[in-house]
Formats: structure tokens, sequence, C-alpha cells
């Protein structure tokens, strides 16, 4: 492991200010978890590391029933999880957020912060994916905004620009009949790596029999989570049963593209991703009929 | 089963000695020393499975500010092919010094080619960077079957097959091969009405232990070497250590630290003689330490194995002969556990007809370790599944064809000796009887699997000094290292000879200069013999303090007699002292008394385990759920009988992650690819159900107290428990291990 320099920073000019002059080699510490770790195994190269835990923009978590969601980009995940009203809009997020790591690691590691990882197997993003979040993004010119599913561009690369930084999720207000749910497939119950994830978002008519409109978003099948949007938009108007699920689902696997690795070869992952998403949607339409 | 004695000590649970400190983090490991001057050192690995090493260039690492020595092979002595005695076995040296740091030839990814002391750990990684090494890259061969192949890349030009004494003429990655016959095999065969014939492949794993290997080493400057380690076994690191440096053991002294964990894998010697070369050319203290992807990589692992097995029954379920293939992969020096595997694999049954063949081969992986029951599992795990399938084409319960065939006293195993009184039928007998045998079994997709298993357990020399204090308390001196609970279940021993409450012995593992020699902690041989060494110097205590009294009432010594704590007159006098507070006067008889007990015995005696377990499996996962777990064993006598089941339960533990998960998984260059615990797979307590740990007594007439080793045969069962407890939910036998999700998913044609 090489020295670096640290910097805790005040405000997110200041951030900006610093990752704009120091380029690839500076990045931006919030909890942690994945950078110090890949630091210490010599995974990443790294001169500055920029702390924005003392920004206030990024430790923002508001929610309101009407406006729905800001969600900072350094919070941590015991934080959202602890909200009621959170855990009752987006129980697809929470789902995600109880299992990235263990409880000590829930209480350094953020949302904001497994998004900027750009990992494909990210258990965040396809939840993210499905309650349609908005990357509010500060950079030297100013702020932009950006859908999630356009944020990751690689593994382990994003659409930051030179100089930009993640500064919260927008997350808008649930509608009424809707649910949403999250699930990974590991080899273990614990201690894992998603070999493939299934975020799912459905929202139900008020007979709750027919579906108004649904989202579906994967992980580890592909160089970045994944946005099924044929699979998605199969789903509207049909009654629920077991044949559009079964359609989704297929749609679905027809645009996973995965790898073979030490967590899963290719043909599981395939497979995996049409029972994932069969349960996932099943768990939100659940959800919405409880 | 023969009758219970009566024990004042043995069978109770009393607290751990070291437990205390262990729970307060006041323990002392090996990463926790520290000494005025440290250097840290760190080691460079290969990045090739398989590579001549061309040249080594350490100018520009030696340059870097802050270091202070580097070692490569250059600076180990000559080790051309001399054979070293070790105790456990003769050992080619140049194997030997060759996996400590490559000389000519890299065999495997992670194989160590140099060494850097450095004023700290970063600045020694760093400049590992600096060592140029030029490599020509050889094709790796990574499988044991491709390695027995005649075209197969060779690892050891020099390597040549030996087979029951003769050696071949041409060189080869198998190193030996060895056969047991018993009977007449053929006409066992023809007297079968069923014969079931398997191919089984198991994975490469790792033992897991949570401690990385770590050493300190520092030199007087009188010459003296002291190593400050983790080990199973203090003597063997200083035996190895001399052979590797070619240095006298009277100069080495070993401190054994605390350690976290080896279940054999801290036995073979890595970084100990690595840090001692260190510290030789800086003259300072050096440690090294590895980190998790250098014990994957560096240190050695139980071996992959390709098992073929053949069993035949009548239709009354008496198996009349069996057979057995076993190519165990030895990784890349030879010395697999093949002949191990071979003496158990058959062994629960009583078999007229045998013929096991076993191959030892090198490829290019770490050289393979012990691990546990070494070579017991893979073997098993094709035994066992084979019965299954007799006994379910049969018709018969497999417990019950069990006990038709249960090895028995006076029973001979195939490689040749005869059974002692062994307790194998009686684990299967409790385990038919257990509840969770008789509960129901009903569920889709759930199924219920037997399986049973043997190891032969050591016994080997051990030795243990008493120091007897004045206020009625002893202080035990023993060379063993602690790994499950031995500090009390030696001390336990020695106080139920003397009468006092186990609280009343103070146990110190020491150094190899102050106590005699001791043989490793492994083969479960440390509760047998230690706690042997501990009985007879308790013994002689006893003798001891019988002459004090005798002194003190001038009475002739076959007079006294002693019993339940109490030293009392027969003859004559009235006279009665409690061994505590004759302890009081030794001053004024005598002296100190000082006991001491060395044993190499010889009847260790084996222990069997029947498991039972039930799983569920997921169809559209293929994801097994481990639902209960119950694992019956023989523990001979349990001296303390929460470490005995401490040992049944970390046994399967490691048994149903070796089933279920934990493998090497390498890619085509040979590099393993999941280096790490967060994939490779080990059981966590969230995968597991609480394990329900059996114990059956059936004395070991080889030990006074009737003690079995109990911390190998747990590990041996589970594999094929659990295969057979699949083939019960979902109609589908499992053959290779790990039984993981994507495997099931093929074998259930899903994928």
């Amino acid at each position: 492991m090489q020295d670096f320099s640290y910097v805790n920073a005040q405000t997110l000019s200041e951030a900006v200010a610093l990752l704009d002059e120091n380029g690839e080699k500076a990045r931006i510490l919030a909890g942690g978890t994945d950078l110090i770790v890949n630091v210490r195994e010599a995974r990443r190269d790294v001169d500055l590391m920029i702390d924005v835990k003392s920004i206030p923009e990024v430790n923002v978590l508001d929610y309101d029933a009407n406006t729905g969601l800001t969600l900072g980009a350094a919070v941590e995940c015991y934080k959202i999880y602890a909200v009621d009203a959170i855990c009752d809009a987006y129980p697809g997020l929470i789902d995600a957020t109880k299992i990235i790591g263990g409880t000590a690691i829930q209480g350094r590691a953020g949302v904001g912060g497994n998004l900027c990882n750009a990992s494909p197997a990210a258990d965040c993003i396809p939840p993210l994916i499905v309650l349609n979040a908005t990357c509010v993004i500060a950079g030297p010119n100013g702020e932009r905004e950006l859908p999630v599913e356009q944020f990751c561009t690689a593994p382990g690369q994003t659409a930051l620009e030179k100089g930009e930084m993640l500064v919260s999720l927008k997350i808008p207000a649930p509608a009424s009949n809707s649910s949403s749910f999250y699930l990974r497939f590991i080899p273990r119950n614990e201690m894992d790596i998603a070999v493939v994830g299934a975020g799912a978002s459905v929202t139900l008519d008020d007979a709750k029999q027919t579906i108004v409109s649904a989202r579906i978003a994967l992980a580890a099948v592909a160089p970045t989570p994944l946005f099924a949007q044929d699979a998605s938009a199969s789903l509207v108007g049909r009654e629920v049963s077991e044949a559009a699920i079964d359609d989704a689902a297929e749609a679905a696997q027809a645009i996973a593209r995965p790898i073979s690795d030490m967590r899963g070869t290719a043909e599981q992952r395939t497979h995996l991703v049409g029972v994932l998403t069969r349960r996932a949607l099943n768990g939100a339409i659940q959800r919405i009929r409880d | 089963m023969t009758e219970k004695k009566e024990y004042k000590v043995i069978g109770t649970r009393p607290i751990r000695h070291d437990g205390v400190d262990k729970v307060t983090g006041r323990a002392l490991y090996g990463a926790d020393f520290q000494m005025t001057g440290l250097l840290h050192g760190r080691v460079l690995r290969s990045p090739h499975a398989h590579a001549r090493i061309v040249s080594i260039d350490t100018s520009r690492a030696e340059a870097y500010p802050g270091v202070k020595g580097v070692a490569t092979a250059q600076d180990l002595p000559d080790a051309e092919d001399r054979i070293a005695d070790l105790g456990e076995g003769a050992v080619n040296l140049k194997y030997l010094c060759d996996n400590i740091l490559a000389s000519d030839k890299v065999l495997y990814k992670g194989h160590a080619v140099a060494a850097v002391a450095a004023t700290s750990p970063h600045i020694a990684e760093e400049a590992c960077t600096l060592i140029d090494v030029e490599y020509e890259v050889l094709p790796p061969v990574l499988e044991v079957r491709q390695a027995m192949e005649a075209d197969a890349p060779l690892l050891h030009e020099t390597l040549k097959t030996t087979s029951m004494g003769e050696t071949a003429d041409e060189p080869s990655n198998v190193a030996s091969h060895i056969q047991h016959q018993l009977g007449d095999p053929e006409k066992g065969f023809a007297e079968a009405d069923i014969v079931v014939e398997r191919d089984f492949v198991t994975g490469t794993v790792h033992q897991g232990y949570i401690e990385p290997h770590n050493a300190t080493a520092h030199f007087n400057q009188d010459g003296q070497l002291t190593i400050w380690c983790s080990t199973q076994g203090a003597f063997t690191v200083r035996e190895q250590v001399a052979e590797i440096l070619q240095y006298p053991i009277s100069k080495i002294k070993v401190v054994p630290m605390e350690i976290g964990g080896g279940f054999g894998g801290k036995i073979s010697v890595y970084i100990k003689p690595v840090a001692a070369l260190l510290a030789k050319k800086t003259g300072k203290p050096v440690k090294v330490l590895m980190n998790r992807a250098d014990v994957f990589e560096g240190t050695g692992p139980t071996p992959a194995s390709y098992v073929r097995v053949k069993m035949g029954a009548t239709k009354e379920g008496k198996i009349t002969a069996a057979e057995a293939y076993l190519a165990f992969e030895a990784g890349a020096y030879p010395g697999a556990p093949v002949g191990p595997g071979a003496m158990c694999i058959f062994a629960p049954y009583n078999i007229e007809n045998v013929i096991i063949d076993g191959y030892d081969v090198v490829v290019n992986k770490p050289k393979t370790a012990p691990y546990r029951a070494p070579g017991a599992p893979n073997a098993a795990f094709g035994s066992e599944s084979v019965v299954d399938e007799i006994a379910e084409k049969l018709g018969i319960d497999p417990l019950e064809i069990r006990l038709r065939n249960g090895a028995k006293e006076g029973d001979r195993r195939a490689d040749g000796p005869v059974h002692p009184r062994i307790g194998c039928i009686e684990t299967v007998e409790t385990a038919k009887a257990h509840p969770h045998y008789t509960a129901p079994n009903g569920q889709k997709h759930h199924g219920r699997g037997v399986a049973s298993g043997y190891w032969f357990n050591i016994g080997l020399e051990s030795s243990v000094t008493i120091n007897v204090n004045a206020d009625g308390t002893i202080n035990l001196i023993e060379g063993s290292t602690d790994i499950g609970g031995t500090r009390s279940s030696i001390a336990m021993q020695a106080a139920e000879v003397l009468g006092i409450p186990a609280e009343s012995v103070n146990p110190s593992v020491v150094d190899t200069n102050s106590v005699g020699y001791t043989a490793v902690t492994g083969g479960s041989r440390t509760t047998y013999a230690t706690g042997y060494a501990a009985y007879e110097a308790a013994q002689d205590v006893k003798r001891k303090m019988i002459a004090r009294a005798a002194k003190l009432w001038e009475v002739d010594e076959d007079n006294v007699q002693f019993a339940d704590g109490e030293f009392s007159c027969i003859n004559g006098k009235e006279e009665q002292i409690s061994f505590r507070d004759l302890c009081g006067r030794l001053g004024q008889t005598g002296g100190p008394v000082v006991g001491s007990g060395t044993v190499n015995p010889g009847g260790a005696g084996g222990a069997y385990a029947t498991h039972i377990v039930d799983v569920a499996v997921d169809e559209e996962t293929g994801k097994v759920e481990i639902l209960r777990y119950t694992a019956v064993q023989d523990a001979g006598r349990a001296i303390h009988p929460s470490y005995v089941e401490g040992q049944i339960q970390g046994g399967a533990v490691q048994g149903i992650g070796w089933a279920l998960n934990e493998e090497y998984i390498y890619n085509d260059e040979g590099t393993m690819t999941n280096a790490s615990f967060l994939d490779y797979r080990m059981p966590t307590c969230l995968d597991l159900p609480m394990i329900d740990a059996v114990i059956v007594e059936v004395p070991n007439p080889g030990h006074p107290y009737g003690v079995r080793g109990v911390g190998e045969v747990p590990i041996v069962p589970p594999m094929a428990a659990i295969a057979n407890a699949i083939y019960d939910a979902i109609g589908i036998r499992m053959t290779e291990l790990p039984m993981s999700p994507d495997r099931l998913l093929k074998a259930m044609g899903k994928i």
C-alpha cells in the first residue's frame, strides 16, 4: 500500500475543486468499505482521498409522501432502514440495504457509495433503477441530473466526468397500489456477492388484478446493472398471472449477457435471471396485496 | 458397551484454562509479537503456475530506502536430493527447501521466490515489486487424471514412479503407487448379486483456519536462533528449520504462541525458515505475516482427487467384495495422503475380499498439507455413496446394511491391521435409535442421508512435567499446541490421578527448551498421548508423595495408600493427610516434588462416526439447505464432553463446507480465482443448523482412561451423508464435490 493524502472537505465546491485539480488519482471517501479495501489490496492507486462526510448536501435524508425521497450520497444504510416511512415506501431498496455486508458494514456503507463503486453485482442499483431514481451530480460547471440506469458505464466506471461527484439520489413518491422487491442468489445465506440480483417494482390497478406499470432490473449479468426495458413493458396492461410473469422472466433472460467466473457460470446466471425475476415480481405483487 | 467407571474429574465440564484470556482478547498470538528493532518481512510469490526461473535480480529492491535485506533460494544451503528424516517419515530435502524458496522452477501460482526485510511492512511489500524475476513460462497441469497421462507436462524431470518396491525408468508425475489386497476380490464379485461401480471427483479444499501463518525470528550474538510462531508442533518446526537451514537443533528454540486454528495446515513450515534467513542476513529480529491470499495460494490445502469405487453384495445385503482406485493430487511435491485414504476407505466394514490401488500425483498446485483425517474424506465420499446405493437397490435400510457388515474387534482392515475393541457398530446402533432417524421425512424435495467414517488416530511421543506447588496445586508443563481445549483435557487426566479439581492444575504449553520432545498436535493424538503422559507424570508425583507421607509418618511406603485425594496409613498408625496439606510439607520432607511422564504409545485406538443429515433442495436454484444434522461418534472416553462435542461439531461443519461450496477455482493459467474468504465459501453460522453431537463411549483398551482421538473422524462422513440426502430429495446421485448450486442445476438438467 502506498501513502496517500487525506482531505476532510467541508463544502461541495471544495470537494469538486479538489477532484478537478487532482483527476483520476483523487477518490471520494464516504463509507470507505470498498475504497479502503481496494487501496490496501493494491487494486486501486490513490493519491488523494477526499472525505465528503462533513458536507451537508451528501448527508440529507428527507422523505415526503408527496415529493418522495432525497437520499444524500453518503447516508449509511442503517440510517435508511431506521425510518419506517422509507421502509414502507421503498421496500425493494430496504431489501438491498439490509443485505449489503453485515451489521457493522451497514453502519459505514451507503447506497451512494454502492452506486459509485459501479460493481455489476451491486445490490442497491437494481432497486434504484426500478424505483426510477435520479442521480444529482455536482461538478465544475454546476449541477446536473441523470437517470440512475445511465450512471454505470462499465465495471467500476461511471458517467461522472472529471471533477464531478454524486451528491444525492432522488426517488419519486410511490404510486398507490405499488410496491418493490429485491433479491439476489448467493450459494450461502450471507457473506457473498450476488451471483445474480433482480429487482422489480409493480403498480396494480385498484382491483389489484391488472398491472398498470412495472420495472425490472438485473445485477451481475452484464458489465453494468441492467434495466430490463422490454421485460418491464411486456407486463403493462396484463392481468397478474403465471403466464404474464413467465413472459417477463423470459424477456429479462434475453437481455442477460453474463460471464462465467468464480461466482457462477454464464448458463447458471441466465437460468437464475428467470427464477429471480419471477420471484422479484411475485414478491412485489404479494407486498401490494398484503 | 463396557461398564462405566466412576470418575471425579473425567467426564465433567470445567471452564477451560485458557478461556478467560481468549475471550477477553489477552491471549498472545504470533501477530501480536513485538520486539525492539523489529523488521518486517514480505515474500514475493510466483505469478505463474509453472515456469522455469531464468534469473532473479534483487538489486533494485535492495536499493529501496528502508530495505535491510533480501533473500532467495541462493541463501539456503545446497540440498541436492538429500533425504531428511523428520519423525513423520522421510522427506526429500530438496523438495522441502524448494517449497520454502523456489530455486530452479516455480511449480504453482503463489510459490515463494524471494523475500524482503524492511523497516515497515509497506516498504517490504513495495520492495517485492522491485525484484526482477525472469521466467520461462511452462504449460501447467492442474488435474490429477491429466497429470497421469503420458504426455502431460512434467513438474520434476527426476521424479520416477515407485510401485511396490520398484522404480520406473521414465520420469512421471506419478510419485508412487500403493496397493492393498485382502482375500480374492474376483471371487467376491462373482458371489455378489448386485455390483455398483461409480466414479467420484473431489475439489481442492483448504483448512480455512482463521489465523494466517506468522513467524518472528531472531539470532542472538552467540548464534542462538529463536522463532516465535503459530504452529501445531514447536518441535517439528525446530526439526524442519534445522534441516532446511542445516543448523543444529541445539541452537534453535521455538516458542509456540497461541494458535488460531490449524486443522493440520500448521505442521508444515513456510515462512518460518524465511524469517530466520532474513534475521540472519540483517542481524535483526524479523517478523513475517501472511495475508489471506498468501494462505490460500502459498500453503497446503488438502488434495483434489479422483476416486473409483466398486462394491458387490448379496441379496441379503452382505458385502462380498470391494475395489477402490484412489488418485490424489499431491500438489507441487510428492506426499498426498493417499495412504491414509486407503487405510480408511472400507474400514467401517468387515469385507473379506478387497483391493485398493492408490496413486500420489504431482500437479501445479500448492503442495498439499494435512487437513483433518487427511485422505479419508475423499475416499469415504466414494465408498459411503456406493454403500448407500447398494442399500437402496436392495431395499435395505442404509443403517441396517452398515450393521450387517459392520467392522468389529478381530476383523482385519484391508491394509493389514486387525481391529482391537472398536465402536463402529455402536455408532450405527445409536444413530439408528436416534429420534432424528426415526422422525418423519416426507416433504417434497427434502431428503435424509446417512454415512459412516473411520480414522485410525495416532500415538507418537509426548512429554509432561508436573511441578507440585505448596498450596496443593500443580503446574503442568507440556509441549502440545492447544487447538481444541487440550490444556483442559490433559490437565483433567492429571487431576483425576491426584484427586484434585481440574482448577488446581495450571497447564502451560512451553517452548522447545523447556519440555521433553513432543510430537505435533495432529492425528487426533493430543488428549490421547499427551494426556497419557500427564497420567504417567501424575503417577510419578503420586509415588513420590506416598514416599513423603511415609517419611512423615516414619512407616514403609507400602503402608501408605492414596485414594480420593487423601493419603492414609493402612498398617498400625491412624494417620491421614490430604494431597493439599502434604504439598505444604514438602520442604520438611525432602524438598520439591517434580513428576515426569514420557510416552510413545502404540494403542491409539481408531475412531468411528455415523452421521445423519436432512436437506432441502431448491429445485429452481440448485441450492441445498442443511435442515438438521446429527453426528454420532465413539470417543472412547470423553474427558471433557464439551470439547468432544466441539470437535464433532467443527468437523461436521467443515465437512458440510467441503460438500456444498468449498473449492479452489482455477483459470486455465493455473491461477486460483477465489483466494479470499469472500469467494472461497466456507459455511457461516447462518448456513447451519445446530449440529447435534452424540457421544458414544467404547473405551480404548490402549489408554488408562479409554481415550480415543476425536478431532478428525467427524469430517469423514458429511460429504457422502449429504450426497445421499440429496439423492433422497431429488433422486439424483451427485458424484462431484462440491455439490454447488450450478452442479445441481446441471445434474437436474436445468442448465
